[in-house]
């Protein structure tokens, strides 16, 4: 999409018009640019991974500043996730601090994959002990790349490792077992 | 109700409850890593409910809500298969688990291919995470296919997933359990 441009994180942002212009709300402190609620929604952490703001997740598709209010788009990771009801209230709290009246979105179509975390949140997600998602293949995930050793150890870094649940504590996460360090660790599932 | 809502419905009907009888394995499992997967997979299911009753709510003028919690027990369209009380047998579970992701996937993949963009779009989203429990359905059925017990429940349970007219007893009980919130507390949401 032409009109598509992109947020210096990664993520797309929407603009309406054909070259740069700057939108602003209508606030109490004077223009609000898009960059800067971007910049907002960079602070807010994952409720349940709070190593990774929602910027860093890829859960935002969109953000409009028009004159009345700010409005964001947003994808669900895993669609019984509880952390979406928050998420969608920290959002609206700091367009709110921002002096903007925010209308949130939840969009769920099928536009987030794990492929969607940033390079900078991947690498935040293993700093914090979680194994970043593996690329999502053609076809999807499968049992038998699940069980092979294609994981490594957030921890020591060795491909030594093994499946010990595809579940785990929350819907986004299987649990792995490293032989080399012997540290069970999260892996963030591909979706 | 057109037959795509009403078809929407019914898998949602299918996710809240069989969403609800995985969780009734929750600290009861035969295996720590089972309690976990159950509560995981009951946990993905009612969200799938969730997220197909708001779009058939749209469509129907009312809410996710009233969908899933404020009508009569033989109002549900749910699968009998999904209604059972399997607890404490695993065999059964696995079985109905295997059963059922299969069945779950070729309706999915039809509306994945559905011409409603919004409908296809939600499915190929629930799919990605259905995905998951269909590996883990193929890891017990690999562990549990020459087992007797795990056939015959296989042989039993097949033949119910179509079964959708009349509901069991045990369905009754299910629904004062999963209705009593929404029943004792006015305006109680999702």
């Amino acid at each position: 999409m032409a009109e598509d441009s992109k947020h210096p994180t990664g993520q797309p942002r929407r603009t309406h018009g054909q070259s740069p212009r700057v939108l602003t709300a209508g606030t109490a402190s004077g223009a609000l640019s898009e960059a800067q609620v971007w910049d907002a929604l960079a602070e807010i952490p994952d409720p349940e991974i709070p190593v990774i703001s929602l910027v860093d997740l890829g859960v935002i598709r969109s953000v409009d500043v028009s004159k009345d209010h700010v409005r964001v788009k947003f994808t669900p990771t895993f669609l019984g996730c509880p952390a979406l009801e928050v998420m969608r209230d920290a959002m609206a709290a700091r367009i709110s601090a921002l002096g903007a009246d925010p209308q949130i979105e939840v969009v769920s179509d099928d536009s987030w994959s794990t492929d969607r975390i940033t390079p900078e949140g991947r690498e935040k997600l293993r700093a914090g002990g979680f194994a970043p998602p593996a690329p999502r293949e053609i076809g999807g995930p499968k049992l038998v790349q699940l069980q092979s050793n294609a994981f490594r150890c957030p921890y020591c870094g060795s491909n030594d490792t093994a499946l010990e649940n595809i579940f785990g504590p929350t819907p986004c996460r299987s649990v792995r077992y490293c032989r080399s360090c012997r540290q069970p660790f999260e892996q963030f599932k591909t979706i | 109700m057109t037959d795509q809502v009403q078809k929407i419905v019914e898998i949602a009907d299918d996710e809240l409850v069989l969403g609800w009888r995985n969780s009734e394995w929750t600290g009861i499992a035969p295996l720590l890593e089972e309690d976990v997967a159950f509560s995981s997979i009951a946990q993905n299911e009612i969200g799938h409910a969730r997220a197909l009753y708001e779009l058939a709510a749209r469509e129907l003028g009312t809410t996710a809500d009233e969908l899933a919690f404020d009508r009569q027990p033989d109002e549900y369209r749910c699968s009998r298969l999904v209604q059972l009380r399997l607890v404490p047998d695993w065999a059964r579970t696995i079985a109905r688990h295997c059963i059922y992701e299969r069945a779950d996937q070729a309706r999915i993949e039809a509306l994945k291919r559905s011409d409603d963009a919004e409908l296809a779009g939600l499915a190929a989203k629930i799919d990605r995470e259905e995905a998951y429990h269909r590996m883990h359905a193929e890891m017990w059925f690999d562990r549990l296919e020459d087992e007797q017990r795990f056939k015959a429940a296989l042989e039993e349970l097949e033949p119910l997933f179509d079964v959708r007219d009349e509901h069991i007893p045990e369905f009754a009980e299910l629904w004062e359990e999963m209705t009593m919130v929404r029943r004792s507390v006015a305006g109680a949401t999702w």
